[in-house]
């Protein structure tokens, strides 16, 4: 075995990552019943797999890349066949811009308070972000989050949530109108 | 001509792009097309400065540190390794 090669341990895997899996998740789905439940299947699947582990990579890492690949699972579940909703949001947004283009003067952008705070002291504020967020459509958060928390490759999130790049970037465009119109309503 | 002329007086497709040059990469006629639009508009001026301050905040939210106090109750661990266990015994 050389130095660099990890080692699994399942006898210690809750006590060791239980909690840092639960946080992953809970971040990520923002449902503590649905988190546990996904902690215990990451388990259980890593279970099965422990023949198939390298020791490339750390026991935490191999575990998290369980853990999000159920997520991934998660928001496909959550978004397929809710078009509803998508079409609820994207209605929402009709009157946005008219037909020209032009922002409706209902709707413009205009000065309220967030130009020139300092996002990383503003506490305040982020709790507004998070309630704006919770109305998303689950597919539009799910772009959202996957491309924001964890950086994921366009292509990627394109393929695992099975969108395409045009409407991935079309998701990205109407999801911030959606956030900056919910603060602007929401803050004052 | 046409685009050229449709981006400068489309707020719309104003915004796209500034979205999609937030966290992607636009063409360099976009680019282009972009400044001018902005260049007349103070709204998509206003709208860009608000959606770099919430990029900003979303990254800041989503990328802050995990809270301490998100933890699985004892109970439920203790039956997770006891199932554990029981799978690894089988």
């Amino acid at each position: 075995m050389s130095p660099e090669s990890h080692q699994l341990d399942p006898h210690q895997w809750v006590k060791a990552h239980a909690d840092y899996l639960y946080a992953f998740a809970i971040k990520r789905i923002s449902d503590t019943e649905l988190a546990r439940d996904l902690v215990q299947e990451t388990f259980l699947a890593a279970l099965e797999k422990v023949d198939n582990f390298q020791g490339k990579s750390s026991e935490r890492t191999w575990l998290t890349a369980i853990l999000k690949n159920k997520i991934i699972d998660v928001y496909r579940k959550k978004s397929s066949g809710l078009n509803k909703e998508v079409q609820q949001a994207e209605h929402e947004q009709d009157d946005f811009f008219g037909d020209d283009g032009h922002w409706n003067s209902k709707y413009a952008p205009s000065t309220f308070g967030i130009e020139h705070i300092d996002p990383l002291v503003n506490k305040e504020f982020n709790s507004i972000l998070q309630k704006c967020m919770q109305k998303l459509p689950a597919l539009w958060m799910a772009v959202f989050t996957m491309k924001h928390m964890d950086d994921e490759e366009t292509t990627t999130i394109c393929s695992e949530l099975k969108v395409s790049q045009a409407n991935f970037w079309v998701i990205i465009h109407r999801t911030k109108l959606n956030l900056r119109a919910c603060l602007q309503k929401n803050w004052i | 001509m046409e685009p050229l002329k449709k981006i400068i007086y489309n707020c719309k497709q104003a915004t796209f792009l500034i979205e999609k040059k937030m966290i992607g990469r636009i063409t360099f006629r976009e680019h282009i097309e972009l400044r001018i639009h902005l260049f007349g508009c103070s709204v998509c001026t206003l709208y860009g400065q608000q959606s770099r301050v919430i990029h900003t905040m979303v990254l800041q939210l989503f990328r802050s540190s995990q809270p301490e106090q998100i933890r699985l109750d004892d109970n439920f661990k203790e039956e997770l390794q006891d199932r554990i266990e029981a799978e690894l015994n089988k």
